[in-house]
């Protein structure tokens, strides 16, 4: 049972996580009709920042937050210079450009900061466990992301309901012609929009860094499950990326928990510890397929017609 | 117009002669490795290392210039083959060194064995290779697989440990360990994981078991980057206090300066330590910081470094004719060359049996962490496959 409940929390957090990567995506994906393969690059940049000015300034926090400027302005820079062109192109110039994106930032993370890669430590009060109920710990930086990613939900959630510039963006999420015909400045939306992105991105770049290793390549793995996120919670919704994102953590955790277990039921060890991660793995899209059938517009979709 | 086509001809035919004086003359080598991605450290090391036995050898073997041809597996068992087939087939190499990962040469064998290349192993050691797939043609510089884990078992066995849970890659490597350490661990085996190789880089639902089987100690294979992640999550979830960790490939010199403090006491098993005292040893080292500016070598460079010793022992024993093939397998069989792990004889498979050490990390003189022989868990070890290799 307290197994259980600390393969949640794991759960939990990887799913809080990958709802940061996500929201920037879908938001960009949904309103600027972007599609957008070099989210995982502003991942990565987060968490170089993040390494680096954490080792300039002696401080975690103070290191993570220049982390979340430099990355805004580097979301900024980005729309500005690069993507701004290929508005209302075809999706397969998108992909082009922004895979060309993922390599130029690879390469120049190499020239920079070289091919090694960098250690981002956490302060002392961070790096230990805390008991959660009796006899349970949990490590207290995994909670510190649980946190940190709900507020940040939490606040978007505010902020896309309740502001005006969120009542344009979900304008644009439902319908993007329609609120350039109404005299909104769409180009200043698109910027702010991808600059949101670029620090969710970055955010979340920068809080997977200490459990995992600040390197090149780091967000190409983890975007092809953002993408697979927004399929699933519907394009442009940040609603169903949080749903998604929770399920796929969820789904993740869990299945790497208890499916070894459960195989060994019916098989013998040795196949059941192999063929374990690779089923395991293959869950989250198992759903996704699942979905794509069943509700091909997602199952939370943004644009209800 | 005609200088123009004139000069072109002459370049053209400059160029054919230079390629095929080099052909004849030349000792080809194939370099296999990762070069790119976040193990591309690797691969480096293993790269300085080889070019530093190159100067050391003064950039010839038996008499001939030597040119080694670099190529990328991106870590990628289908890039790694394609890689190899180019090697033997369009620039048709001597001989092929290099890689890290088991399941990229288990995909590169075939192509280099049936064309009777020579294939110099200088990390990856598959159960396969040193049993049913031995060749006449293959060496290794390295290890089997299983063996440095074997070690670790026994050590475990010293230390009076009762129960162990253990997690590892689910590729051929991955399976050879646990399997290695289970073969030689007396105690129980409280659980196996197996986690996605290589994009799984969150072990939290594995550690969480760990901590939940209430074994005594963690056996763990984590190479390359995935070494410092597991390590980053094993000290975070508090883990450290409560269960000791052994590892196998899982701390080195390449991930220390990542690992850090997190690595401080936590024992490994080697077959080269940077510390080891004999004098080939001492010039590799010592030599290869001087080359290259604030990098340590790692046991993946050692043995890039032997692999290139053992290569010219060949050549020179044969006087620099390389179609002697036969005679060039007797020379490597005899390993007439320093090793800068200290002697080893070639088993029929062609492993190496030799010394495993336990490593743990200090810091040295400059305040600096590193790695330390402790003591010698194994002598002359011999690995479990053996037998079923035909060749006797």
């Amino acid at each position: 049972m307290l197994l259980l409940v600390e393969q949640i929390l794991n759960g939990l957090q990887f799913g809080l996580l990958l709802f940061l990567l996500a929201a920037g995506l879908t938001l960009v994906f949904g309103i600027m009709d972007l599609v957008n393969l070099a989210h995982g690059s502003l991942y990565m940049m987060g968490a170089y920042f993040a390494a680096t000015f954490a080792a300039w300034t002696g401080s975690f926090l103070l290191g993570a937050l220049l982390a979340l400027g430099a990355t805004l302005v580097l979301g900024i820079v980005l729309e500005v210079t690069a993507l701004r062109h290929l508005y209302g192109r075809d999706h397969l110039d998108h992909v082009l450009a922004t895979f060309g994106l993922i390599l130029f930032f690879n390469e120049a993370v190499r020239l920079i900061w070289g091919p090694a890669g960098l250690a981002l430590p956490l302060p002392s009060w961070l790096s230990v466990p805390v008991e959660i109920l009796p006899g349970v710990y949990y490590p207290a930086y995994r909670l510190a992301i649980i946190v940190v990613a709900l507020a940040v939900a939490l606040l978007l959630y505010l902020g896309v309901m309740r502001t005006r510039i969120g009542m344009l963006i979900r304008a644009g999420a439902s319908n993007r012609e329609m609120i350039g015909a109404l005299g909104i400045n769409i180009k200043l939306l698109y910027t702010l929009v991808f600059g949101l992105g670029a620090v969710l991105a970055g955010l979340a770049g920068l809080m997977q860094a200490p459990i995992l290793t600040v390197q090149i390549g780091m967000g190409e793995n983890i975007l092809i499950l953002a993408f697979v996120i927004i399929v699933i919670g519907g394009i442009g919704s940040i609603r169903g990326a949080f749903m998604a994102a929770i399920f796929v953590g969820m789904i993740d955790t869990l299945g790497r928990a208890f499916l070894p277990d459960l195989l060994r039921q019916v098989l013998n060890s040795a196949a059941a510890s192999t063929a374990a991660p690779a089923l395991s793995s293959m869950l989250i899209y198992l759903l996704m397929a699942l979905v794509l059938v069943v509700r091909p517009e997602g199952l939370f979709p943004a644009n209800r017609r | 117009m005609v200088m123009r086509i004139a000069s072109w001809l002459a370049g053209a035919a400059a160029l054919a002669l230079a390629g095929s004086a080099s052909a004849a003359d030349s000792i080809k080598i194939g370099f296999v490795s990762t070069f790119s991605g976040p193990t591309a450290v690797i691969g480096n090391d293993m790269r300085n290392s080889f070019e530093l036995a190159l100067d050391h050898l003064g950039r010839k073997m038996g008499g001939k210039p030597v040119e080694v041809i670099y190529e990328d597996d991106q870590q990628k068992p289908d890039v790694g083959k394609q890689k190899t087939e180019k090697l033997v087939q369009s620039d048709k190499v001597d001989f092929i060194v290099g890689y890290i990962w088991s399941n990229v040469l288990l995909a590169s064998l075939k192509s280099a064995v049936d064309s009777k290349t020579f294939l110099i192993s200088a990390n990856a050691g598959p159960s396969q290779l040193a049993g049913e797939l031995c060749s006449p043609y293959v060496f290794s510089t390295s290890w089997q697989n299983d063996q440095t884990p074997q070690a670790m078992g026994l050590y475990m066995n010293q230390k009076g440990i009762k129960s162990v849970f253990l997690i590892g890659p689910n590729y051929a490597a991955g399976k050879d360990m646990l399997a290695g350490v289970k073969s030689t661990f007396k105690g129980q085996v409280l659980g196996e994981e197996y986690t996605v190789w290589p994009s799984q880089l969150d072990f939290s639902a594995e550690l969480t078991k760990a901590r939940n089987s209430k074994a005594e100690a963690i056996f763990v294979f984590y190479p390359g980057a995935a070494g410092v992640q597991f390590l980053n999550q094993y000290v975070q979830a508090g883990l450290k206090n409560q269960i000791p960790l052994y590892t196998a490939f899982t701390i080195d010199e390449l991930s220390l300066p990542l690992q850090k403090e997190n690595a401080l006491g936590v024992p490994g098993a080697q077959e080269w330590v940077n510390d080891l005292p004999n004098e080939q040893n001492k010039r590799f080292v010592a030599d290869y910081r001087k080359k290259y500016p604030n990098l340590r070598p790692s046991f993946y460079g050692a043995q890039s470094y032997d692999a290139a010793h053992l290569i010219n022992s060949a050549v020179v024993a044969v006087g620099g004719d390389l179609t002697k093939k036969d005679a060039m397998k007797a020379e490597m069989e005899k390993v007439n060359f320093k090793s800068v792990r200290g002697s080893f004889k070639y088993g029929n498979n062609h492993i190496p049996i030799q010394n495993f050490y336990l490593q743990d990390v200090v810091k040295d003189a400059d305040g600096q962490l590193s790695l330390k022989t402790v003591a010698t868990i194994v002598e002359n070890d011999q690995d479990r496959f053996h037998g079923k290799c035909p060749m006797k």
